[in-house]
């Protein structure tokens, strides 16, 4: 187990890069705490895989370095980081039976074969396939090829960190369910370094104890749920996460007011004059319908999705959700949306602008 | 479901069945014909019955070339097969170079047989050839026309020279199917370059190498062309392989009910060891699945 330095690492697929577009992974400097469980969230394409290749070894980056607790890994070859790795799509060696497959890293270290015998069936036990163990691998499903992935990423005690490449993309949803939580108590009870790639937010948020949101080459948020839910760093963790994701409105704002088209919202704090394209952000959690003190908005749709009702409305022509909580009805006199000052986030060029205290100053800017 | 039934549906096979009956099953009725016959000079025929085969089973000559043949199509698949396998896992993966080995590999392929022959009759000719000259001048014996030795050598190393791109092209496409993925884990197993081999390429090479294994069996087992042009068949019948003895006989000294009889049981064994090959290799897939 080994804390995870990334120093001013980046990289670029093309050889000679000209430009920060070129990159498929921006400059980034971040430590991976030791034994914290950590999910990389973020669209397709966005640098994930790139990253955790990176970090394993298989790829090696354009520029800057890794460190595994102060030591420098960057051209290290891959079965020298002692790194497990799980990958999207179930990798099992057909010829193998499963017994021999959760054996293979340990065997490859020229562990004893008690030893080898004995966590092969303790991992079989969490995977759930101590009765299939001495059958052939090739011929299982996809779901219980992807498990014994898992176990052998598991097999090894030692390893400095467990990294899952969008691991549970092919399982059914019951057994997503049954094998997130058994990682989350693998992680628990062992405390391994893990990183888990994911573009579904449901799995990141409950994985993981710190989120990392990427976005297009960049890490955009790193905290908590509960941060990147209150308060998303950037308009992409508003929208990525979240369903239905942060509306966010265009708006001139100055000092604690924000106008959009005219009509004017109150902050309840200073923002000064953020330049730039300035975006109001509110969650749907925030926003509610009213008769009156707020903006004109008429309703398109009405989602009843169970635990709440999701209403489409349109305000000043753009599209704006709001969550009605259960067993609220619409209000028959609904005409307007009003935010939650608590709830508003502004953001200039996509990044959000810390608020200031409220200040005659901010306010006469 | 209702089933919509239209006996009308089985003209549609008939321009398959018209087809394999004038390119396959009419030419062998005429050679069971031959076999069951003697035949005179002015188109007399006597009834033979099984008279051929029994004297090809008990013919020396015939069990001969048999055994050659074997050996022939042993030695070739057992250079053959690892040889294209390993010349499949050093070639680039992809880019220039890639494309550069793909054709160049496939030029002895588009080489017609009997000019691959006598390339090779060239080459290793002792006054002329590169070959057979060099290797006389540096000390050894090599004639392809005299020795037994020599002889086969070259017979091998021509078909070897001549096949082993099908067997590198096929097993490469086997290689290229293999998600990253697989190799990536295989890194993070640590495993080593021969349990990657293993444990990853062969299994899935499994299906085309089977497919390189039966054609060039089938196609060693029927050669012909390469050698005659080479060796004749020669020094004495130490070359000689089925279809040239059958050659002779048929067209040489015109026997042609026995070389019927023998063109049956050549074309039974090549099917007999075929299917042996193909119905082991399916079960050892089916095993693997279980």
């Amino acid at each position: 187990m080994a804390k995870i330095t990334l120093d001013n690492l980046a990289h670029s697929y093309s050889p000679n890069p000209s430009g920060p577009e070129d990159y498929a992974l921006k400059q980034l400097d971040h430590d991976w705490v030791d034994g914290e469980a950590y999910a990389l969230l973020g669209a397709s394409g966005c640098g994930k895989s790139t990253l955790l290749n990176i970090i394993s070894g298989l790829l090696q980056p354009s520029q800057g370095r890794i460190l595994f607790d102060g030591k420098d890994v960057t051209h290290a070859p891959t079965a020298q980081r002692n790194i497990a790795q799980v990958f999207q799509f179930p990798v099992v060696y057909d010829t193998m039976t499963v017994r021999q497959n959760l054996a293979f890293p340990l065997r490859n270290r020229g562990a004893e074969a008690s030893y080898i015998a004995q966590r092969v069936q303790e991992i079989a036990g969490m995977i759930g396939m101590e009765d299939v163990l001495d059958r052939k691998a090739q011929g299982l499903t996809a779901d219980a090829k992807q498990k014994i992935s898992l176990g052998r990423g598991m097999v090894r005690e030692d390893v400095n960190a467990l990294l899952f490449d969008e691991p549970l993309t092919v399982i059914d949803p019951h057994m997503k369910w049954e094998l997130r939580t058994q990682l989350k108590s693998l992680h628990q009870q062992f405390g391994h370094t893990m990183i888990y790639v994911t573009h579904d937010q449901t799995e990141a948020l409950t994985f993981a104890d710190k989120v990392v949101v990427m976005y297009d080459g960049r890490v955009v948020q790193m905290g908590t749920p509960q941060e990147l839910f209150e308060r998303p760093e950037h308009t992409f963790v508003g929208y990525f996460i979240g369903s239905p994701g942060m509306n966010v409105l265009e708006a001139q704002v100055e000092g604690d007011r924000a106008v959009i088209d005219g009509h004017e919202i109150a902050l309840g704090q200073g923002f000064g004059r953020p330049s730039g394209k300035v975006e109001l952000g509110v969650r749907p959690e925030f926003t509610r319908l009213v008769a009156s003190g707020g903006l004109p908005a008429s309703i398109r749709r009405v989602e009843d999705v169970g635990r709440h009702k999701i209403v489409r409305a349109e305000v000043l022509g753009r599209p704006v959700n709001v969550i009605l909580p259960e067993g609220e009805a619409i209000p028959a006199d609904a005409a307007q949306v009003a935010f939650a000052p608590e709830g508003v986030n502004i953001y200039s060029d996509g990044w959000r602008v810390a608020p200031r205290a409220t200040t005659p100053e901010g306010a006469a800017a | 479901m209702n089933k919509t039934v239209n006996q009308k549906a089985w003209f549609l096979v008939l321009p398959v069945l018209v087809l394999v009956a004038f390119s396959a099953i009419i030419p062998l009725m005429t050679v069971v014909n031959y076999s069951v016959q003697d035949s005179f000079g002015n188109n007399e025929f006597f009834w033979a019955g099984l008279e051929w085969f029994e004297e090809m089973l008990e013919s020396e000559r015939m069990w001969a070339a048999l055994w050659r043949q074997l050996a022939f199509s042993a030695i070739i698949l057992a250079i053959e097969i690892p040889l294209g396998i390993f010349v499949a896992l050093n070639m680039p993966k992809s880019g220039f170079w890639a494309s550069f080995c793909l054709v160049l590999m496939s030029l002895p392929l588009l080489i017609p047989w009997n000019v691959v022959g006598t390339i090779w009759q060239i080459f290793g000719r002792v006054d002329i050839g590169l070959l057979g000259y060099t290797l006389d001048a540096i000390g050894i014996d090599y004639n392809y026309t005299q020795n037994f030795y020599a002889a086969w050598a070259t017979v091998i190393v021509m078909d070897v020279w001549h096949w082993t791109s099908l067997v590198a092209l096929l097993a490469y496409a086997g290689l290229q199917s293999i998600p990253d993925a697989y190799y990536q884990a295989a890194k993070i197993d640590q495993a080593s370059r021969w349990a990657v081999f293993r444990y990853i390429e062969l299994p899935k090479m499994a299906g085309v190498l089977m497919i390189a294994i039966l054609l060039r069996f089938m196609d060693s087992f029927m050669i012909y062309t390469e050698p005659f042009v080479v060796t004749g068949g020669g020094p004495g019948n130490s070359t000689t392989f089925l279809s040239i003895d059958l050659v002779k006989m048929a067209l040489g000294q015109f026997d042609l009910g026995p070389a019927a009889a023998f063109s049956i049981m050549y074309f039974l064994v090549i099917l007999l060891i075929s299917w042996v090959f193909y119905t082991v290799m399916t079960n050892m897939d089916k095993r693997d699945g279980a």
